[in-house]
């Protein structure tokens, strides 16, 4: 037993390895980026693929991203799979808009891109149109491997976020 | 056992000039009727003559035709494995009397002509919309209606936009040969 006034902190091993001085910003980023929980906006075909992904041969699980959440208020991510009729479009914004900040959205295949192969009178040219998109996913559909390489992307693009400096820069300007 | 032939000429009989036509087709037969007979016609195809099975109902615009268009009944019988085309125009101002009594499978089929082509069907138990939505002011398989749509809103419910129908990146173009016409020709997808 070692008396209390002896210790230093910088050097308890029992602290020593276990501290790791970063950003705000990063560890905001990297808890964020690794534990996207999606909301599954699966419209069409594309949905059966985004599945796909989710289970075991693809495993999203890997990236953090297995959390499928079927409610809006406890998702990060909306992967928006599948061809947008106007008939669902302003669903589909209802529950974006029901989704709590920070969230991202993947558009998913040509069709939630920009509206595939349907020029037509009741498909919405793409879900960009209603709602903010960060990554766009080629193909029709999709292969599981694209989902996780737009998945990937989406991390690397979280990474370089900047949240609570931005706030910082607000604070000081609104002081200033 | 009647084949889909004597049964048209059966109905030719017995609806006299009220059925215009008997056409055969490559096996298959068609009677047109006149809209007056129509109802008529269909509820002895499935009493008298075992026309158990509405196959499909569906409506045809001859626009620019006087009546412009014309109501199309596939029926099918298992008692005989007959199958039988009925049809019948109707102008614009003509609604047409509803078979969903005879047959519960046309109660959608008819709302979807009602929708797409916005034919009245009377004395129909629920004539709503069935895939566009309520409210919707264009009936989009008339061919007045182009593919690219109208602009339409109907706040908190649903609006509608133009659709580009060529120059996009994944959209093939006209001239040229099958090779130079697919999007993977141009830049775009290089």
């Amino acid at each position: 037993m070692v008396a209390p006034e002896q210790i230093h902190a910088a050097y308890d091993s029992k602290i020593e390895g276990n501290v790791i001085i970063t950003k705000l910003d990063a560890a905001i980023n990297w808890m964020r980026k690794n534990s996207l929980w999606p909301m599954p906006m699966g419209l069409a075909c594309c949905a059966i693929e985004m599945m796909a992904a989710a289970c075991s041969r693809y495993d999203l699980s890997r990236f953090g991203a297995e959390v499928m959440r079927f409610s809006p208020r406890q998702s990060d991510v909306m992967i928006v799979a599948g061809t947008v009729t106007y008939k669902m479009a302003l669903a589909v914004k209802r529950i974006w808009d029901q989704m709590p900040d920070p969230k991202w959205c993947i558009a998913m295949g040509a069709c939630a891109s920009s509206g595939g192969m349907y020029r037509s009178y009741a498909v919405l040219q793409g879900i960009d149109q209603l709602i903010p998109v960060d990554i766009y996913i080629s193909g029709c559909p999709p292969r599981p491997e694209a989902l996780i390489e737009g998945l990937l992307r989406l991390q690397r693009k979280i990474e370089g976020e900047s949240s609570f400096m931005d706030q910082k820069k607000q604070l000081i300007d609104s002081l200033a | 056992m009647k084949t889909a032939a004597q049964i048209a000429q059966a109905l030719q009989e017995k609806f006299g000039s009220a059925v215009t036509a008997t056409t055969e087709f490559r096996g298959e037969h068609t009677v047109t009727v006149a809209l007056g007979s129509l109802k008529a016609l269909l509820k002895h195809c499935n009493g008298e003559l075992g026309f158990d099975f509405l196959v499909d109902v569906s409506s045809v615009d001859h626009m620019g035709r006087e009546p412009r268009f014309e109501m199309v009944y596939e029926l099918y019988g298992y008692g005989h494995n007959q199958h039988l085309r009925v049809k019948a125009a109707v102008s614009e101002d003509e609604s047409v009397p509803t078979v969903s009594d005879i047959w519960a499978t046309a109660n959608w089929h008819e709302r979807e002509a009602y929708d797409m082509m916005g034919i009245d069907f009377e004395g129909h138990p629920d004539l709503r919309r069935i895939l566009m939505w309520e409210g919707y002011p264009f009936h989009p398989l008339r061919k007045d209606f182009p593919l690219e749509g109208i602009p339409s809103d109907m706040p908190e419910v649903a609006f509608t936009g133009i659709a580009p129908l060529e120059g996009g990146p994944f959209v093939t173009c006209s001239g040229g040969d099958t090779v130079s016409r697919e999007p993977r020709s141009r830049g775009a997808l290089k």
